[in-house]
């Protein structure tokens, strides 16, 4: 009764134990097997292509829009205080520091994320993976690592690409809709936000989102059940557990960044 | 897709992000961390630094011709130090005095430096031998509230 209960208790706990050491484990063996798709570059091309390219507009459209509404709110609540001469650093610090890097991972994770995870669990419940191993293909080295190492590259372009078209957006509502000064606008911006503090940063935490995502989607799919019910439900932890995993991170990096000296 | 397809549109991906990064980096924002190699240490000590703070801007007629590097707290003298670094292309004469200002009613604090006429400058090193502290808003409401008491009192007399 009493270890009934305690192993129940457990064997959630063991699991989720279970899968983190995995992971660990298969984070291991991508870079070990990495060197190969370094070596020969086409397959990580195809993947940059996949992940990266075929996000960038969704990723430039939702950037402009977020910057655009960003402005717009801003306006509203600086007019009250006569600082909307402000509205530019406000657009810039908020899109570089934050929600560059978290918005542009968290539709990547929906995006690109979800794909390949439904990609290695379908190749997986088709037993091409299997098949690659009879053939002595290592499916890490051929399959994961270029997906992994596609994913990893493209996300610190996505979200720089996300931050600038914010900015831009933010520039056209506040300048052209709202009628704010263009000099004050930039100019403000450009004293109030620094490269090496505010846009490296901003880029560091992309590179960590990268790294995150693209080795939840991975595994995975790599994990994932190999019949159409687990794939799908892979499919969902990949985004789920990506976008979690995302803010959480996004939290301990600022408290790393941002600290206020 | 073909092979070449896809390394142009790779291309022209990279192309896309690292101009969004040089748009981030001329545009956007700019360095006001100066080099290490063109600037020059000057130090001061301050009875209050009010809310000081390092990187901190020190301004000169108004334009910034430097930034605080650190704080720090003298246990011999009970003062608070303050290092700064000034841009090498600027210099100011021996007896030139830093005051502890700030932007508008409630913006940040910086340095003023006021320049003096002595004909030598100050080098890598110096201290500013004449300095003002930051003034502190309840001393001076306190000190207000004290004189109008004063006053009272006497006009009761």
């Amino acid at each position: 009764m009493l270890f009934n209960f305690f192993s129940r208790l457990g064997a959630p706990l063991t699991n989720v134990l279970i899968k983190l050491g995995f992971a660990c484990r298969f984070l291991i063996a991508i870079v070990r097997h990495s060197g190969s798709c370094l070596l020969r570059p086409q397959l990580t091309m195809r993947e940059i292509w996949f992940a990266g390219v075929l996000s960038v507009l969704i990723i430039s459209v939702s950037g402009l829009f977020v910057g655009m509404v960003l402005a717009l709110q801003g306006y509203d609540t600086l007019q009250r205080f006569g600082a909307s001469s402000s509205l530019g650093i406000l657009v810039a610090l908020s899109l570089v520091r934050e929600l560059g890097p978290v918005v542009a991972a968290l539709l990547f994770a929906s995006r690109a994320g979800s794909a390949i995870t439904a990609e290695i669990g379908l190749m997986k419940t088709t037993e091409q993976l299997s098949a690659m191993e009879m053939m002595a293909v290592n499916p890490i080295a051929r399959v994961v690592a270029p997906r992994f190492w596609g994913g990893v590259i493209s996300m610190p372009l996505l979200a720089a690409i996300f931050s600038a078209m914010g900015i831009f957006g933010g520039y056209l509502v506040g300048v052209h809709l709202l009628g704010l000064d263009d000099g004050s606008f930039w100019s403000q911006m450009q004293g109030a936000v620094d490269f090496r503090l505010d846009v490296m940063n901003g880029i560091i935490k992309s590179v960590f989102f990268g790294f995150a995502v693209s080795l939840i989607a991975v595994f995975e799919g790599y994990d994932a059940p190999p019949t159409a019910e687990g794939v799908s439900r892979a499919t969902t932890r990949t985004v789920v557990t990506s976008s979690l995993v995302i803010l959480a991170l996004d939290f301990i990096l600022t408290a790393f960044m941002f600290r206020g000296v | 897709m073909k092979r070449g397809m896809i390394d142009f549109w790779v291309g022209l991906f990279a192309a896309a992000g690292i101009a969004a990064l040089l748009f981030l980096a001329l545009q956007v924002s700019s360095s006001s961390s100066l080099p290490a190699t063109s600037s020059y240490e000057l130090s001061a000590d301050f009875e209050n630094i009010g809310g000081l703070k390092p990187r901190a801007p020190i301004k000169s007629a108004g334009v910034v011709v430097g930034r605080v590097s650190s704080i720090s707290f003298d246990n011999e003298r009970y003062v608070a130090k303050v290092e700064m670094a000034i841009d090498s292309r600027y210099h100011f004469s021996k007896d030139s005095s830093a005051e502890i200002l700030t932007s508008g009613l409630l913006g940040e604090q910086y340095i003023g430096i006021t320049p003096g006429a002595d004909e030598k400058n100050l080098v890598n090193g110096d201290r500013f031998k004449v300095t003002s502290s930051a003034i502190v808003l309840e001393q001076l409401i306190s000190r207000f509230l004290f004189s109008q008491g004063d006053k009272a009192n006497n006009s009761e007399q």
